[in-house]
């Protein structure tokens, strides 16, 4: 029995009731895309999370690098493949609108 | 007099200016447009010559034959837009012009500078080519003509790009080309996406996907490029994996015009925040949006400019007797994509239903195929350049309705 057994994800991955969200299931959820969440990680996060509670919207990558002031590159590192994808994932946020 | 002014002549500002003044009381207001080019680009043909079925002579026409003689044209660049001021400035002779409502239409452009190493003047236009810019298409396909073969690699730099089924069509006329050549066993084609997959949508996906696989078309997915090292002929990702390539095919970032940046109006990338429903911009009560200007989350399409259109102008109209915007548009995007050998498919789709498979626009007859290749497909896509030029740009009725409808889909 792990955090993630009591909430709902969509189909992509993606939480459907972000009031759900923890800090707790924001590590699990990492875990679950091969993360382990550093101070780094959280910057990121915490950054996400206080733009999306502020625009409605998960931020796009440009967004991420410009608001967060971590280098593209570094984002990349820290959560690999689709960074705006994954850390709105771990955020319990919804997929970025950046890709129609 | 009360002034209605239009940032931008192409698609989309062209078809607001032909329906504002049908709707306007023209002793009371003048319409002015504003766009630094004469030339009116047919956009979605300039995927056609690198191939050589269109030349560069097919797809440019005068703005002036498409703009109504009530409209005050002015060809300049523009400087700087004001909009607590109600007020734009103009490049040439700085020429001030007080607006009462605005209609931005200035579009999305690339920006291979974007990328480190992507526009060096080593290789550039030499073996790496945008198909953005009839420049670049026209570069391409000279460069095409003469081609042995070798490994071709068609990168998409990142999202959102003008036009997202372009690329797909690109990969497959490039196949359907080489085998016309006779050279297809001698070319290697990869394709090379920040996407999860073929396409955006799962089903066009899914179908797009087994398309390219068919084709014997490389599909390299969550491919996000850092830089160009064309010393070494390789483009290398944020992950540092290099993909090696003889011809490099670009589709560089998009961004929305340098005027929007320069004003504070824009986000990262240059496109004013809007409202995906209404198309009123989220700041300003009387700047509105059509086409690719803005950042609503559908696709930087003409089509999609063209389903707007009716919808802003009912918006417009209303904001003008005091009325609240309606929220009707759905993101509907209606797209031909040319899939070689005389073959198209066509996808019909908006921000809450993807692409579905079935008939269009009459439901069970067509004569257009959803999500499936056939002849009539193509022959649409062939006989849409002259429904652009001749009813399209000038507001006409196209046999297309603005919202999406179900009918004819099968889930």
């Amino acid at each position: 029995m792990t955090a993630l057994d009591n909430i709902t994800l969509n189909e992509d991955g993606f939480m459907t009731v972000p009031a759900e969200w923890t800090e707790e299931l924001a590590a699990a959820l990492a875990e679950k895309e091969g993360i382990t969440l550093t101070d780094a990680h959280w910057t990121v996060i915490n950054f996400c999370r206080e733009s999306a509670a502020d625009s409605g919207a998960a931020p796009t990558l440009r967004e991420i690098t410009k608001g967060a002031g971590v280098t593209t590159k570094d984002l990349f590192k820290l959560f690999p493949k689709g960074p705006a994808k994954k850390v709105a994932k771990i955020s319990g946020l919804g997929k970025p609108e950046g890709c129609v | 007099m009360k002034t209605f002014l239009i940032l931008g002549a192409g698609t989309g500002g062209t078809m607001v200016a032909n329906k504002m003044i049908e709707i306007l009381d023209m002793e009371e207001w003048r319409v002015v447009i504003v766009d630094r080019d004469e030339t009116h680009y047919y956009q979605p043909g300039f995927l056609f010559i690198p191939f050589g079925t269109y030349s560069p002579a097919d797809v440019v026409k005068p703005k002036r034959n498409f703009l109504p003689p009530q409209v005050d044209v002015i060809f300049s660049d523009i400087e700087l837009i004001e909009p607590e001021k109600n007020r734009v400035t103009l490049g040439k002779a700085k020429k001030k012009i007080s607006y009462d409502y605005l209609v931005i239409a200035t579009g999305s452009h690339i920006h291979p500078e974007e990328t480190p190493g992507l526009d060096d003047e080593a290789a550039w236009m030499k073996n790496v080519f945008p198909y953005y810019t009839l420049d670049g298409a026209t570069k391409l396909g000279n460069f095409l003509k003469f081609w042995k073969g070798g490994r071709m690699v068609l990168n998409i730099t990142e999202m959102p790009i003008k036009c997202p089924v372009a690329p797909l069509e690109f990969l497959f006329l490039a196949d359907w080309f080489f085998h016309e050549r006779g050279i297809r066993d001698k070319v290697d084609i990869s394709f090379a996406t920040p996407l999860s997959g073929a396409f955006t949508k799962p089903r066009a996906s899914s179908i797009l996907g087994g398309m390219l696989d068919d084709k014997n078309i490389n599909l390299i997915p969550e491919y996000n490029i850092m830089e160009v090292d064309h010393g070494k002929q390789v483009i290398r990702s944020y992950d540092e994996t290099e993909i090696g390539y003889d011809v490099l095919v670009t589709i560089p970032t998009n961004m929305g015009a340098e005027v929007i940046g320069n004003s504070g109006m824009g986000d990262e990338l240059n496109f004013v925040p809007t409202n995906k429903h209404t198309l009123q911009t989220d700041k300003w009560k009387n700047v509105w949006i059509i086409g690719d200007a803005g950042n609503v989350p559908a696709s930087k399409a003409g089509s999609v400019a063209h389903f707007m259109l009716d919808i802003l102008i009912e918006n417009i109209h209303r904001d003008m007797e005091g009325l609240e915007p309606l929220p009707d548009f759905d993101g509907h995007a209606n797209c031909y994509i040319e899939s070689g050998f005389e073959k198209g498919v066509l996808i019909d789709f908006n921000y809450d239903v993807e692409p579905l498979p079935g008939k269009y626009p009459l439901p069970g007859f067509g004569p257009f195929s959803l999500l499936k290749e056939s002849y009539a497909n193509h022959w649409g896509k062939m006989m849409f350049r002259w429904m652009y030029w001749n009813i399209l740009l000038k507001g006409g009725e196209m046999p297309f309705e603005s919202q999406m409808s179900m009918a004819g889909k099968w889930k």
